[in-house]
């Protein structure tokens, strides 16, 4: 029963995965706190169950959310993000959310605050291994976060455009006096990390079969719990922690009771940021001035 | 005054109350993102010590924000041991961690929410706010004020001038904290009911998104952030729902082109400019 318990909590985590890398390319490639970005998850699963309902079928429905996400980010870098470029650390964190608040409000004046169910649209399909139950749209989940995770590892190694974001997050300064289009490259970054949460949201819906506009809040901040938990601006701190925070998740429903869920969470959270604030698998930060 | 109006008034103080803990903190640098926490142990404090062991109001209020001052003090020195993002996402987790807590304890009504008998009125709660924002503007008067000012702008300085940089921060941290319990505590007993849900993260984002609205250079910030989140629905006559939309729209728009927020010194200064000018026409200030 526990190695069920444990399946279904890798699983859960590798939603949280998704999230927290877009957490963590936004923090550790731009210095940006993206508090918009459980605002993208959510539009991810919430625009997919719309589209479905028009009658969409449901792969094209899950790209049109995608695109829908990416468009949404495209607004904040130009909105929350560009603007203060070279102001203080809060003024892009507070706007973007901002929009978190506006995409969860949006969606609650035109859809309302029920809890939507999600169509079962990957059928009934579960794996039986010994006695382990393993539902189709969980392995999906899993092997789509562990192909995103491995291609931007290779990507951001041995590309070009992955050099040029590895530049502008060392210092961006340099990277354009060494002929960077920075304000070119930022952009993608932003589609990037807003298409894997939303892809994340998607996947969310697909395997729970439920969408609703608190599912960002719900999830999303778990997502930042795990990159902090990984280390901040690590693509494998990113796994690490997501699937710690969602077996931690699993196990503490299991053994406490639902409601515990939080404490156990984020009370993990507190202690790790006060013993080891740069994560599991972080580097420690440098400090500015002394 | 209608019911009405006097409903939007409560409400007004209540998040003007909220206005202050946040910005108290954040004058000092340190943007506390889990304020909905200590205003819950400030009500749950409050509520208890009135219903069971029956308490006058104004003294359980009062000892429902030095509760939430303590719990701030006791983690204050880990917390404050972050700094800048790292202190924003743990102040955000201790307040998960306390909505969490109250949501499981029987002996507040843990999910099925509180019920407090003892009712404070509406002039009790104007009483009341007028009181912190006194206090508030006092303090803004004083040196402990320009001392935060200074540790803002720069905290190494500050520490190399013979400042106690971290005694600082933790008295503006746990003011605050006093501030948030004091405003939980009235909510309890002006609504006669608590439940743990109420003190959620949204709670705490949208105070500290209208603060940053409002502007945190003047002590008059948060009390200009209150009264636009909390009027300008009522004047717009929205609904229930599109008034958060209009609301985000209005801190994307605000953070883009006024990132500063709406009061800041200088405004005050042009203000004074041009009132001057009035007074004396003819002589224009270059």
């Amino acid at each position: 029963m526990i190695a069920q318990q444990l399946v279904n909590g890798v699983m859960l985590g590798a939603i949280y995965v998704m999230v927290a890398l877009a957490f963590t390319l936004a923090i550790g490639i731009l210095n940006f706190m993206n508090f918009s970005i459980p605002g993208l998850f959510m539009a991810g699963g919430m625009a997919t169950w719309i589209l479905i309902h028009r009658g969409v079928p449901w792969w094209a429905a899950a790209v049109v959310a995608l695109i829908v996400a990416a468009a949404i980010s495209l607004a904040v870098e130009r909105l929350s993000y560009r603007p203060s470029n070279e102001g203080d650390v809060e003024v892009p964190l507070v706007s973007s959310l901002g929009f978190l608040v506006l995409l969860q409000s949006l969606v609650l004046a035109t859809v309302g605050s029920d809890q939507q169910a999600f169509p079962a649209v990957l059928g009934d399909l579960n794996l039986r291994i010994g006695g382990l139950v393993i539902g189709a749209a969980q392995v999906l989940s899993l092997a789509i976060s562990m192909v995103l995770v491995i291609g931007l590892t290779v990507a951001l190694k041995s590309t070009s455009f992955g050099r040029q974001i590895r530049s502008i997050a060392e210092s961006r300064e340099t990277a354009t006096l060494l002929g960077i289009d920075v304000g070119a490259v930022i952009p993608r970054v932003f589609v990037i990390s807003a298409v894997t949460a939303a892809l994340g949201g998607v996947l969310f819906a697909l395997n729970y079969l439920q969408v609703s506009p608190f599912m960002g809040e719900n999830v999303g901040f778990k997502g930042v719990a795990a990159m902090i938990v990984g280390g901040m601006g690590s693509v494998w701190g990113a796994v690490l922690g997501g699937l710690l925070i969602g077996v931690a998740e699993v196990l503490s429903i299991r053994l406490f009771g639902a409601d515990t869920v939080d404490i156990a969470v984020y009370g993990l959270l507190l202690v790790l940021l006060v013993v080891r604030p740069q994560g599991l698998l972080g580097k420690p930060p440098a400090r500015e001035k002394l | 005054m209608s019911g009405y109006q006097t409903g939007v008034l409560v409400i007004l103080c209540f998040n003007i109350i909220a206005a202050y803990a946040v910005y108290l903190p954040l004058a000092a640098n340190q943007l506390n993102l889990g304020i909905a926490g200590f205003m819950a142990v400030g009500a749950y404090a409050a509520a208890w010590l009135t219903t069971e062991l029956n308490w006058a109001i104004a003294p359980a209020v009062l000892v429902g924000g030095g509760a939430s001052a303590l719990v701030a003090l006791v983690v204050a020195t880990p917390i404050l041991r972050t700094q800048g993002i790292y202190l924003a996402l743990a102040t955000f987790a201790l307040g998960q961690v306390i909505s969490a807590v109250f949501l499981n304890l029987e002996v507040v009504g843990a999910a099925a929410g509180y019920q407090v008998p003892a009712y404070a009125p509406a002039p009790a709660v104007f009483a009341a706010t007028a009181a912190i924002v006194a206090v508030v503007f006092y303090l803004s008067r004083t040196r402990f004020a320009l001392y935060l000012t200074a540790l803002k702008n720069d905290a190494t300085v500050s520490e190399l001038l013979g400042l106690n940089v971290r005694a600082l921060q933790i008295a503006a941290f746990a003011i605050g904290a006093a501030i948030a319990g004091i405003g939980g505590g009235l909510y309890a007993h002006h609504f006669s009911f608590i439940e743990a849900q109420h003190f959620n993260v949204a709670l705490s984002i949208t105070t500290v998104l209208y603060v940053l609205l409002g502007g945190t250079q003047t002590v008059w910030g948060p009390l200009v952030g209150a009264l636009v989140y909390t009027l300008l629905p009522e004047v717009l006559r929205v609904g229930a729902g599109w008034r958060y939309v209009l609301f985000a729209l209005f801190i994307i728009g605000f953070m883009a082109v006024r990132p500063r927020g709406l009061v800041t010194p200088d405004l005050g200064r042009r203000l004074g400019a041009m009132l001057m000018r009035r007074a004396r026409p003819g002589k224009a200030v270059p």
